[in-house]
């Protein structure tokens, strides 16, 4: 039935459409709705009112569909009204028909409005926008009316100025090229499937023309190419059109300058902004945030979070030390050691020093040459003129650096320091004043020999001294007076003499290369020289011959004459030659580290030589005879070995903890032994207390060669390379337990320094506090 | 036979010690940790006597430290937090990696920390120990205050230190234990005396640091951390000791003549009263209304001889104490911009002096350049344009010298462009023997009373120069002509040796000096003294001879340099008078 109304109809509709289908070109976004609309408007056409509030049950979604449709619905009622028949409904919303009715009579009053089609269809259009804006508000504010009916008479306010653009489109083509159709005698399909024939126009180009020329509104007639008709704008659309062409807003009445409010404002408003109901999802607990509770609440259960920890509310700083426990305190802190403070700076380091702490040049350049852990200062000492023009310190954070690492990282010790007086270091000793006599001042040099004077001897009676030296000599001088009085020439450089210690013998014993000789010098008192020779001479060979490392010869001819008494012949070339007190033995040194014949032992009145060593216990440095009892002193390199010579037993072994023993003396006391040697060294050794030296001196700057203790006087003296002679009162007691006293008393010095050589031999006098020196110098002095 | 054979290297002194790298291992500790425990406990490494022995035979070079040393960290608490902050930092960044911003923040929350006041307690187990070991905190304090609010450090770090450095000036202030300043190249010594212990600490000059790149700054932050600390313990301690509120608050008055001048100028109330309090020119509130002071007089007891001569000298320097603190009072300071205001600030205000500044330069200035009662300006520039008659305009100097020379100085030698004394370090004390520069026994001429006058006495004082040199002169002169003599003497004997000719010449009485000989006799003496001595006490000996003589070539050193200095500026000096 309804089909063929609207076959009738369709005519005359389609000339509005065509306006609207232009409009709806606009709005392709509601093509689909306005389709649907369509289809419901076919429903208002029969009947509007019913539909309108029937749908709308059914769903918010098409409600807005039928929302706009109430506008399209005024048109339609319109055309109804035009053609002056009303449609039956299909009978199936007839229930709410009674609703419907009201709407019917208000819409008939709506339309009673006369309005030219044109201008209404420009008044939806301008009020188009506000309207969609209506619509999407709509959508949630229609739901709360949903199933009410009684919304009519509001509906009937919304009407009037309703004036949607949403026409019912009888064109079914689409937003096609509608060239497409240009040859078609139809322009498209209406919603039944039947042809919308082109309007008949017989316009030719004439009547164009004429209508140019003769229509006034020409100029704003347009072709409606849905439809093919045209169409007369209005003012209001003209006015649109130039608007749009300026690029201004459509709507006159629109301010696009308007104060902006600022809608999402600090201000609390009392109403929420939209009154949309809240959905479903937000009552139903969220699953999703159930899982990230349990999760956590099974984090806290396990411990794995921690509840945020309380503020700590106890101040910063306290009185830490309101109650100092002595026994709190830990016992390592008695070992601490607190680190020292850092050294206060001097004058040197003030911005403006006294001028003399200033670097000088040179001082400066080596300073800065210098590594600078070598340094003295640890900065150039500058000076500034004002307290203004003082810059910052470069190494500032440097040496608060350092003194950090120092802090943590040097090992701390405690340090003694000694605050000692230096004088009181230095030993009270006697006085030498008191301890005179002693020789103090050089008085006699004995001139005459040409080369080093390697070693001197006294005679017994202090009135001679023979001297032997390597200018192949040897002389005999008179003490006091200086005077050589006899000279001796020997085949080669003598190493040694010694005259006998017995006043009742005059014989001298000399040593060169590996012959010694026993001279007679013939000095002094005649009787006691003739008694020498006849000493010597009453020898009677023995029956039996001893074979003999060292061969006896009496000296005859020029040799006698000379002095010569006797020639001993030894293998080796001999270096020292010492008499026994006696005056009858001598022993000879003949230095030889390969062989157990070092030394030999001669009695003079039995011609007689024996080998006392069966073992080489080292180099033989030097032999002495005990003054008193039966004691043989052999210094080897480093060691004196005392032996006793009735038992045939070695005694003592005395360590001297020398390096190379030069010379060695006997007390004449015989219980103290000095040992010079060439590593600046004289050792005291007492013979009573240990085999260690009791003293150790170290007097001299060179290496020691001669050492001698005077016979009556607690003297000792020691002559070394320096040049130099250093007389000590050594004095030793009889009570064995007080220890000697040793104090030097005086350097001596004379003998000038040839090839590296000083003194060579020293010797006191036998009876006077003298002292006499040889040296390298070919000389000897006499210190009294 | 019997028994096993010792193994070595497992008694004895090779138990005794341990390498570091092994106590880090006990401890399992990474070697920034252990360095961090030893700064923070005060362990330090120990030199074995014998070091190969220790060493178990080997002689390369090892830190060890005493196994006691560490058993005894073992038990501390503090190295369990290490080891909490390490999984701290670990789950961080792990959290960062997953980007779990809850978790990062609820990790940040509970962020492990630990206190070191135990550790404080447990070093310095009274307080005379802490403020014995105080040096060291200042000087790192003032420096890390001094530090730029970005990068070295944190900035809590610098905002600590700076506040206790505050604290500990104010202090200083309040008890008047300042006694000694230096200006040197390097900084500012100051030299404290409190409760009986002397503290000296350095700052360096206001200038921003040119941070060097061979420093690690992360032991640098240790030891801060540690004397922040100490610091501030022992700061509370030293208000408590005079009753004073800790931490500082002005007192009423002085709050209220800042808080009237210049609360808009500054934009933070927190930040505000520091910086007032840095001002130091505001005394501080009190815990107790303040009561009149009883100076506390020494008890006289009787006593006798020697006990006696004591308690004068005691009372004496009491006196003289008490004098010195009171330097500056009555007198006002105006301090002009150019001048490091801190230190006069805060050393003006320690001797009790007044003190203000123009307003614009700091906070807390209390009195206007135009005031009519200040009696001294300082000005660090050769001249200025407007002078007030009634003052002195003086250099900054003369303030750092008065308070090294206990008085007063006169204000003629450091006015405005005038050639400066030298400045003389305070905490040199001169032995016998030892170089004193003339500028320091003027000074102690000065404080015995005598007052020379200033320029007549100057030229006097040359003249009398002069006169020493001439004397100098003279004595060498003496000297010189005696040496002739002895020389002449010496010629004529050799030429009387030489000339053999056999002459009888009249004899001359030698005529001995006696006191030369006995001079002689004696150095005889000591020199045959000196050879019998010990090798040990010989070593000895020699060394303190060594270092007498080397200290006396010094002195004559200086001696020689300052003279032949003061002689070319004389001739300088006469020059320029001929010239004009």
């Amino acid at each position: 039935m309804r089909p063929a109304q609207n076959g009738t109809m369709s005519t005359l509709k389609n000339k509005k459409r065509n306006i609207e289908e232009k409009e709806d070109e606009q709005l392709p976004i509601f093509d689909k709705d306005q389709s649907k609309d369509a289809h419901l408007d076919d429903n208002d056409e029969d009947e509007a009112d019913l539909s309108d509030s029937e749908e709308s049950v059914f769903s918010g979604l098409e409600e807005s569909g039928s929302d706009s449709d109430d506008e399209e619905e005024e048109e339609e009622e319109e055309e109804e009204e035009e053609d002056g028949a009303v449609g039956k409904s299909t009978g199936v919303e007839e229930k709410k028909k009674v609703s419907g009715d009201g709407d019917v009579q208000l819409c008939d009053k709506d339309v009673s409005k006369p309005q030219a089609n044109g201008q209404h269809s420009k008044e939806k259009k301008k009020k188009k926008p506000i309207k969609s804006a209506v619509q999407d508000g709509g959508k949630e504010s229609v739901v709360s009316d949903r199933d009410s009916g009684l919304m009519i008479s509001s509906q009937v306010d919304e009407y009037e100025h309703d004036t949607s653009d949403e026409e019912d489109i009888r064109n079914t083509v689409g937003n096609i090229p509608m060239e497409w159709y240009k040859d078609y005698p139809h322009i498209g399909y209406d919603l039944n499937g039947k042809k919308i024939f082109k309007p008949i126009r017989n316009k030719d180009e004439l009547d164009e023309f004429l209508d140019k020329m003769e229509n006034p509104d020409y100029w704003r007639t347009v072709q409606d190419k849905m439809t093919g008709s045209d169409i007369r704008l209005s003012d209001e659309q003209v006015d649109l059109v130039h608007r749009l062409q300026e690029g201004k807003f459509g709507d006159v009445s629109f301010n696009e300058y308007e104060p902006a409010i600022d809608f999402f404002s600090n201000e609390v408003m009392i109403h929420p902004v939209t009154n949309r109901p809240q959905d479903k999802r937000s009552f139903i607990p969220s699953l999703i945030e159930k899982e990230k509770v349990g999760k956590l609440v099974h984090a806290i259960k396990m411990g794995w979070i921690k509840p945020r920890r309380p503020k700590e509310t106890t101040p910063v700083y306290y009185d830490l030390w309101a109650k100092e426990d002595p026994n709190s305190i830990l016992g390592r802190h008695k070992m601490h050691v607190p680190a020292p403070k850092m050294r206060l700076p001097g004058h040197e380091e003030s911005y403006n020093p006294p001028p003399e702490y200033l670097l000088s040049e040179e001082e400066r350049l080596a300073w800065e040459q210098q590594d600078p852990e070598d340094r003295k200062l640890s900065f150039l000492p500058q000076k500034f003129a004002c307290l203004r023009a003082v810059p910052a310190y470069s190494r500032f954070i440097h040496e608060r650096f350092e003194r950090c690492l120092d802090l943590y990282l040097c090992p701390r010790q405690r340090k003694m320091r000694v605050n000692v007086n230096p004088e009181d270091l230095i030993p009270k000793l006697p006085k030498p004043k008191d301890l005179q006599p002693f020789p103090t001042t050089q008085s006699l040099v004995y001139r005459g020999h040409s080369s080093l004077v390697r070693s001197i001897s006294v005679s017994p009676s202090g009135q001679w001294l023979v001297s032997g030296s390597d200018d192949c000599t040897v002389r005999f001088w008179e003490v006091s007076t200086a005077r050589c009085l006899k000279t001796v020439e020997v085949a080669g450089a003598v190493k040694g003499v010694a005259w006998n210690p017995n006043p009742t013998v005059c014989l001298v014993a000399v040593s060169y290369d590996d012959t010694v000789l026993l001279v007679n010098p013939g000095l002094g008192d005649q009787l006691l020289c003739n008694a020498t020779d006849q000493l010597i001479s009453s020898y009677e060979e023995p029956e039996e011959v001893n074979d003999q490392h060292v061969q006896w010869t009496v000296s005859e001819g020029e040799g006698h004459e000379q002095g010569h008494r006797l020639t001993l012949k030894h293998p080796k070339a001999v270096r020292q030659v010492t008499w026994h007190v006696k005056g009858d033995y001598l022993a000879c040194v003949m230095p030889d580290n390969s062989s157990n014949l070092q030394v030999v032992i001669h009695q003079v009145s039995k011609r007689r030589t024996q080998n006392p060593f069966r073992k080489n216990k080292g180099m033989v440095q030097c032999v002495s005879f005990h003054p008193v009892r039966p004691y043989f002193f052999v210094a080897t390199q480093r060691y004196v070995r005392v032996y006793n010579l009735i038992k045939q037993e070695l005694t003592k072994k005395l360590m001297t903890n020398c390096k190379w023993i030069s010379s060695m003396a006997i007390h004449p006391g015989g219980d103290n032994v000095i040992c010079g040697s060439y590593d600046c060294r004289l050792a005291w050794f007492d013979l009573d207390l240990s085999t260690k030296p009791y003293k150790v001196l170290r007097h001299h700057k060179k290496a020691l060669r001669g050492v001698a203790y005077h016979r009556h006087y607690p003297l000792f003296a020691s002559g070394s390379d320096d040049g130099s002679v250093i007389v000590c009162h050594g004095m030793v007691y009889n009570d064995l337990l007080q220890n000697p006293l040793i104090v030097p008393v005086k350097v001596l010095k004379g003998h000038t320094i040839t090839h590296d050589l000083g003194v060579l031999d020293v010797t006191f006098h036998p009876t006077q506090p003298w002292v006499f020196s040889s040296g390298a110098d070919g000389t000897v002095r006499l210190f009294t | 036979m019997g028994g096993l054979q010792k193994k070595k290297y497992e008694s004895g002194s090779a138990t005794n010690y341990i390498t570091r790298n092994k106590a880090r291992k006990k401890l399992s500790l990474s070697l920034a940790d252990f360095r961090r425990l030893c700064i923070l406990k005060g362990i330090y490494p120990h030199e074995p006597k014998h070091k190969k022995k220790v060493n178990k035979g080997s002689t390369a070079p090892r830190t060890f430290y005493l196994l006691k040393d560490i058993r005894f960290l073992l038990h501390e608490p503090i190295v369990g937090k290490f080891r909490e902050y390490k999984i701290f930092v670990r789950k961080l960044r792990k959290a960062y990696g997953k980007a779990e911003w809850s978790g990062v923040q609820r990790l940040k929350e509970n962020k492990p920390g630990y206190k070191l006041d135990h550790i404080i307690k447990e070093r310095y187990p009274t307080f005379i120990d802490a403020l014995r070991d105080v040096d060291d905190a200042l000087s790192m304090c003032f420096l890390f205050s001094t530090f730029a609010r970005t990068g070295k450090c944190h900035v809590q770090t610098i905002q600590l230190c700076r506040r206790l450095t505050v604290e500990w000036m104010n202090y200083i202030i309040y008890s008047r234990s300042l006694r000694k300043v230096f200006l040197s190249i390097k900084g500012i010594y100051y030299q404290a005396e409190v409760l009986g212990q002397t503290i000296t600490w350095i700052a360096p000059y206001q200038f921003a640091h040119d941070h060097p790149t061979d420093v690690d700054y992360r032991v640098m932050a240790t030891f801060t951390e540690l004397y922040t600390t100490l610091f501030g313990f022992v700061n509370f301690r030293l208000y408590q000791t005079l009753n004073l509120v800790y931490p500082p608050k002005l007192d009423g008055q002085g709050e209220m003549n800042l808080k009237s001048e210049s609360d808009e100028d500054y934009a933070l109330d927190s930040e505000s009263y520091t910086e007032k309090l840095s001002a130091l020119s505001a005394s501080l509130a009190r815990m107790v209304p303040l009561v009149e002071e009883e100076e506390t007089a020494l008890d006289h007891f009787p006593a006798e001889g020697e006990d006696l001569e004591k308690m004068e000298t005691r009372e004496k320097a009491e006196l003289e104490l008490d004098n010195q603190k009171k330097l500056f009072e009555g007198l006002k300071f105006f301090l002009n911009r150019e001048v490091p205001r801190e230190s006069l600030a805060f050393l003006l205000r320690c001797f009790g002096g007044q003190v203000s500044w123009d307003k614009s330069l700091c906070i807390g200035s209390t009195y206007d350049v135009t005031d009519e009662t200040i009696t001294h300006h300082i000005v660090d520039r050769p001249n200025i344009d407007k002078q007030y008659i009634n003052r002195y305009y003086i250099q900054p100097q003369w303030v750092y010298d008065s308070v090294n020379a206990k008085i007063v100085l006169p204000v003629e030698e450091y006015f405005l462009g005038v050639t400066l004394p030298p400045h003389l370090s305070p905490f040199v004390h001169e032995t016998e023997g030892d170089y004193v520069p003339p500028e320091k026994l003027k000074l102690m001429a000065l404080q015995r009373g005598e007052k020379p006058n200033t320029e007549e006495e100057e030229e006097e004082e040359e003249e009398e120069d002069d006169d020493d040199e001439d004397d100098d002169d003279e004595e060498a002169e003496e000297e010189e002509a005696e040496e002739e003599a002895n020389l002449a003497k010496m010629e004529q004997k050799r030429s009387q040796g030489k000339s053999l000719p056999v002459k009888v010449t009249p004899g001359k009485v030698k005529s001995e000096n006696r006191m030369r000989v006995a001079e002689e006799e004696k150095a005889e003496e000591k020199r045959l003294a000196i050879m019998m001595m010990k090798k040990k006490e010989k070593y000895l000996y020699d060394k303190i001879m060594f270092g007498k003589k080397r200290n006396i070539r010094e002195a004559n050193k200086l001696a020689a340099k300052r003279k032949a200095h003061d002689e070319a500026s004389k001739v300088d000096k006469k020059k320029k008078k001929t010239k004009s």
